[in-house]
């Protein structure tokens, strides 16, 4: 079947099955950020962002995209090294196998969310399970990120 | 594996109700049980194209399309002030907001799942589903019916005056409730619904009268009737044992939860 | 600069997050077959026929093997040290099945649509037994998980296949009975841990291939590179000579990856057909047929007098090695070993184990490696003990922990403690915690109720005497470094921290160091990353090197500046006799280049006699709702000594994460079965590991000793991490509540039947 949609800020055209989902639809397309951790909906390592809201790409039909705007960190690579230089300078990357989904789901908060509390995110954050960290330092360089672009806004704004 | 024949995003829901005649059709809703199981549907009908994923907040009702996320419910602050926080509080802890955002309203209750939150609190509202061939069902009813080919277009809740309470139990922030429970006053009706039993959600009628007048209580009255109608409840809301609890744990929190909730619907602080 | 002790970023760090394709699925080629495996849906079974004919017809399925097609020679898939200790038990398939989810048949096919085809199409005829799933009717049960006659312990470890019997054994020490009798306080307690799963994000997969010399390339998700080679050597039949096995970056592995779970099924396929092939396991294979902690009950008897010392422990393992017998007879020891070495003052101790084979799923490798089961129950044992001796548990501790110096009873790896600040945790904990004030509990008046707990814990250093770290340090022509190791980062960071260690032998920059991933061609031998050895020992190695590297550049650049090596001195820079008289280390390896005999490369390999142990105390307050019985940590302290630490960030991350593997091990994980021995928690929906909103405050800090056999001091951190939670919290639970739960997971169903029971018997 035919598939129009925007990925990573191109307008693409391919041919899909109906049964494939998104996520090995993306991997295919060379969107190797995109990770598989279970069956079940419960990890979060899939995440993409679809029209800016953030969605399990194992939990949906490629052909859902349709006409949406699809990112994945491909899309995002000068935003997730601003964001990672924090969790990397925590230790809290570690094995790395969670951090796409996870810094995607960061992007999404920054959209939906203004100004959270730690509760915020961490509860904006539940679906991104992590093993290798304990979360702590997730958080810490979250917080650090945070009042980073909150102070480059107001610096922005004073120019 | 998921195998899908053909998928179709329909123009009208007459058309997905044609399709859906088929036994192997299916209609997709959010998908996150659809993609875990082993199906061979033969036409996939997809709604998605239809508008049908807003809440139509109307002068006596709101309408909730059927393919509304899970999200956007949460989010949605009109809901959020009618329900007082407890549709919000529903939705939280189910799985993360990506999960969420790919979650249906139409497939979380037309599924009439056991361990669902959302059905849990709409059966505590003044709720009715809306059905293509059917029309429009009290929930209290749709739950009791057996699964068919009708198609759910939106869920209906009507704004007659609610106050409502909804607490659940759970051996992890974000796992399935070992039980749930919501508790409301519509009008001056009190409801009370114990989900996740295992089984699906029901109203407990209070056939007592313990709850009868509960507004015009006092806080100690209110205090007593709680705890009264809580022992009821747990003596007669049939529960059962999964691998998350016992019959006998689930007992125990009928008690527990159906008196916190009454209680913080009567404003009794602890 | 210097980069030890400092919290340097981790050299892969940017590319993990920036999502580059750097794991063992991005690199598979597009054009690999993929492989799958019919699985026993009985927990006791023997192939009385199976038909794969209609299953070869489906289209793009390039082979179909059953027990038919592979060699009759059983292996081990525990990637441990030959000879290994654990039994060779195992064949690529068998004829008899052992445990629900064990491998019936091999399928590769060019799509995963075809694959899972053809499973649905092989015929298999089962004779269904009885299966033995209960491990308390294991040992000299009339059945017997293996049978077979070609059955093998290479190692006397008290193995026995008539009997069930992985390992089993006795180990005394003074008269336990005695001591015991002369205790003025004593439990007898039995406490019982379930078999959890690493449940690292990145599932079991390999991916193979033949290059242009006809040999097997295996790229794979592995702690464990040069054993895997040797491995398929043996499961394959061919010398490991004709196998490479490389290791790319790990999604995790925690000891999961320490046995070869996947790579024999696809090297099977590639090596037979010639044809690229990969799996990867789902969610639901990395949970019924991975390789989980061992299950085991613990009985602890203790013994103290009424000053509080304890002076007799005895410990008697029961451990359910499942199925199959990889790692079985080598967890079992640190249940017992470093769980009394914790308690210095005692006289007299027994250890015994037995470690049987039952009909479900195959036990492996886990963080901590049975020492987080026994720290578990002798720990509990001892916060009972001072229950019942109305002392404080942190007191008990501060009067018998292990200190330098002194003894570490039944730890065999070192007699005394070589380097400990056991008491400065302990001292530290407390402040953080405000143990004081907050002991034994606080009732919040709304229903709920805080209260804390402490435990103590160790591990080793790598296992003495026999775990080997390897380096390679080399000169490049341009002035930089090659560093090459064959220990595996999965994760952890040990690449970046050999590299701190090598830059500060070398006085050069970090930048300067590059390090490559392990390739079992190239790499130096290294046991590989295990028993919380890396740093300690591959460390050690990498520190040799660089000295044997630094006097051989000095040898050059004397010889460049025409005098004895013994006049030159090397400051990272220059090799120099004085300010007028030096050469530049680009000058001496440019000069390695031209009309030179003189290698500029150095490899060390490094085998450590003793095992320090790292140490480590942690306190957990938790707030308990009366009602419905649910635990939330609110709080967790840890103060560690795992020596020098060489990359603090790294050390407190680790530590982060081990605890809150740790939580989960208390609180919510799981493991519950069928009737027929089929495990119902088969994904991350059943088996809950915890999320961000499970856990509270976790704050580590860290007071480390100077181990002076370790780089620079250190010892490790790997695993010692794990081992306090569980018995921290049991202990706070019974503190805020009266209710003590014997076996873990410790659900509010527990708690609050536990409760309700207190309050009946009232």
């Amino acid at each position: 079947m035919n598939l129009s949609f925007w990925l990573n800020g191109v307008y693409r055209h391919e041919e899909v099955e109906p049964d494939t989902m998104l996520l090995d639809f993306l991997r295919e397309k060379g969107c190797y950020s995109v990770k598989c951790g279970c069956e079940t909906s419960n990890c979060g390592l899939c995440t993409v962002l679809m029209d800016g809201k953030p969605v399990l790409s194992c939990s949906m039909l490629a052909l859902r995209a349709e006409g949406k705007k699809i990112v994945t960190m491909e899309g995002m690579q000068k935003e997730a090294e601003e964001f990672g230089a924090f969790l990397a300078d925590e230790g809290a990357e570690q094995c790395g196998f969670c951090n796409p989904g996870f810094i995607m789901n960061i992007f999404a908060m920054e959209n939906e969310l203004e100004d959270p509390t730690e509760e915020e995110i961490k509860e904006y954050l539940a679906g991104n399970l992590c093993r290798c960290s304990g979360f702590v330092g997730q958080t810490r360089s979250i917080l650090k990120y945070l009042e980073y672009k909150k102070t480059k806004k107001r610096e922005e704004a004073e120019e | 594996m998921l195998k899908i024949k053909s998928y179709v995003k329909v123009n009208s829901i007459a058309e997905a109700y044609e399709l859906n005649q088929k036994k192997s059709a299916c209609v997709l809703g959010g998908m996150i049980w659809l993609k875990m199981g082993n199906r061979n549907v033969s036409t996939a009908i997809d709604l998605s194209g239809l508008g049908l994923d807003t809440v139509q907040e109307l002068e006596d009702e709101y309408v909730i399309g059927c393919m509304t996320t899970l999200h956007d419910l949460e989010i949605n602050k009109s809901l959020d002030a009618f329900t007082q926080g407890a549709l919000r509080e529903s939705l939280r802890h189910i799985v993360g907001v990506q999960f969420r955002n790919c979650a249906t309203v139409g497939g979380s209750i037309f599924g009439r799942y056991g361990f669902s939150d959302v059905l849990t609190l709409f059966l505590a509202m003044d709720t009715w589903v809306d059905l293509y061939q059917a029309g429009r069902v009290p929930l209290a009813e749709f739950v009791k019916m057996k699964k068919d080919r009708d198609i759910l277009q939106a869920v209906i809740v009507k704004k007659t005056p609610l106050k409502t309470v909804y607490l659940s139990q759970r051996n992890t922030e974000t796992d399935f409730p070992v039980l749930t429970c919501a508790v409301s006053l519509i009008g001056e009706q009190p409801r009370t619904v114990i989900g996740a039993r295992p089984g699906c959600a029901m109203v407990v009628e209070d056939k007592e009268d313990f709850l009868y007048g509960f507004t015009e209580m006092s806080k100690k009255e209110k205090t007593e009737a709680a705890r009264r109608f809580s022992e009821y409840a747990a003596a007669n809301v049939p529960v059962g044992s999964n691998m998350r609890g016992s019959g006998e744990y689930r007992r125990l929190l009928t008690e527990v939860l159906t008196r916190r909730a009454w209680e913080t619907l009567g404003g009794i602080e602890k | 600069m210097s980069y030890v002790s400092k919290p340097v970023r981790k050299k892969d760090a940017m590319a993990l997050v920036t999502g580059k394709p750097v794991f063992t699925n991005d690199l598979a080629s597009k054009d690999c077959l993929i492989v799958k495996i019919l699985r026993s849906p009985h927990a006791n079974a023997w192939i009385e026929e199976i038909k794969t004919g209609t299953a070869k017809q489906v289209n793009g399925v390039v082979a179909v093997y059953t027990y038919k097609d592979v060699p009759r020679k059983r292996f081990t898939l525990a990637g441990q040290t030959y000879p290994e200790l654990s039994p060779y038990d195992h064949y690529i398939l068998d004829q008899r099945l052992r445990f629900v989810g064990d491998a019936v048949a091999i399928v590769a096919a060019e799509t995963e649509a075809a694959a899972e085809k053809a499973l649905k199409r092989i015929k298999v005829k089962y004779r269904v037994d009885e299966p033995v799933l209960d491990m308390h009717k294991a040992k000299d049960g009339k059945i017997l998980v293996h049978p077979e006659e070609d059955w093998e312990a290479k190692i006397p470890v008290g193995a026995d296949n008539k009997r069930n019997l992985c390992a089993s054994g006795v180990e005394e020490s003074g008269d336990v009975e005695k001591i015991l009798g002369e205790c003025k306080y004593t439990v007898d307690r039995t406490y019982h841990t379930k078999a959890n799963q690493q449940a690292m994000m990145e599932t079991f997969r390999t991916y193979c291939y033949k290059d242009y010399f006809g040999r097997l390339n295996v790229v794979s998700s592995t702690q464990v590179p040069f054993h895997v080679r040797r491995i398929l050597g043996n499961a394959l039949d061919i010398p490991s000579s004709k196998i490479r096995v490389i290791k790319p970056r790990i999604g995790g592995g925690f000891g999961a990856k320490q046995t070869a779970v996947t790579e024999i099924y696809p090297a099977f396929v590639t090596w037979m057909t010639g044809r690229p092939s990969k799996i990867l396991y789902s969610r639901y294979e990395s949970q019924i047929c991975a390789s989980p902690r061992h299950e085991m009950e613990i009985r602890v008897r203790a013994g103290a007098d009424e000053n509080g010392i304890v002076r007799a422990l005895d410990v008697y393992t029961l451990s359910n090695a499942g199925a199959y017998g990889e790692h079985s007879p080598t967890t079992v020891g640190l249940s017992g070993h470093k769980s009394i070495a914790l308690y210095r003052h005692t006289e007299a101790h027994r250890f015994a184990y037995d470690v049987v084979y039952t009909n479900v799923q195959a036990a492996g490798a886990y963080r901590g490696y049975g020492a987080t089961q026994g720290i578990y129950a002798v720990e509990s044992a001892i916060n009972e003990l001072a229950h019942m001796m109305k002392m404080d548990p942190v007191k008990l501790r501060e009067l018998n922990m292990p200190m330098e110096g002194e003894p570490l009873p039944a730890y065999q790896d070192c007699i005394t403690a070589p380097s400990c600040t056991m008491d400065q945790c302990m001292q530290r904990a407390k402040e953080m915690m405000n143990w004081d004030e907050k002991y034994p509990y606080k009732d919040m008046g709304n229903g709920k109720v805080r209260g804390v707990g402490v435990a103590m814990a160790m591990q080793g250093s790598s296992i003495a005497g026999i775990d080997v770290g390897g380096a390679d340090m080399k000169l490049n022509e341009d002035g930089s470094y090659t560093l090459g190791l064959g220990c595996t980062d999965m994760g952890t960071g040990c690449d970046t921290i050999l590299s701190q260690i090598a830059a500060d032998c070398l006085e050069t920059s970090i930048e300067n160091i590059v390090v490559f991933g392990v390739d079992t061609d190239i790499s130096p031998y290294d046991s590989g990353s295990y028993a919380s050895a890396t740093t300690y020992t591959t460390g050690m190695a990498v520190f040799q090197a660089c000295q044997e590297l630094r006097k051989k550049i000095c040898a050059l650049g004397a010889k460049m500046l025409e005098v004895n090596p013994e006049e030159v001195n090397f400051d990272g820079e220059f090799v120099f006799t004085d300010e007028e008289h030096k050469v530049s280390l680009k000058e001496v390896a440019i000069k390695g280049t031209c009309g030179n005999t003189q290698e500029l490369q150095v490899t060390r390999t490094h085998c450590s006699p003793i095992s320090p142990p790292p140490f480590m105390v942690g306190m957990a307050e938790v707030e308990v709702d009366k009602e419905t019985g649910s635990v939330k940590v609110i709080d967790y302290a840890a103060v560690v000594d795992c020596g020098t630490p060489i990359n603090p960030n790294l050390v407190r991350v680790q530590t982060e994460g081990g605890i809150v593997q740790g939580i989960g091990m208390a609180l919510h994980e799981d493991v519950q079965y069928t009737e027929k021995g089929k495990i119902r928690n088969n994904s991350f929906m059943q088996y809950k590991i915890p999320s961000r909103l499970d856990i509270g405050d976790v704050r580590v800090e860290i007071r480390g000793s100077y181990e002076p056999s370790g780089p620079f001091g250190a010892k490790s951190i790997g695993e010692l991490v794990i081992n306090t939670p569980c018995p921290a919290i049991a202990d706070a639970v019974y503190n805020a509540t009266g209710v003590r739960v014997r076996e873990l997971p410790i659900t509010p169903e527990k708690v609050a039947m536990g409760i309700l029971k207190q309050k009946l018997e009232k």
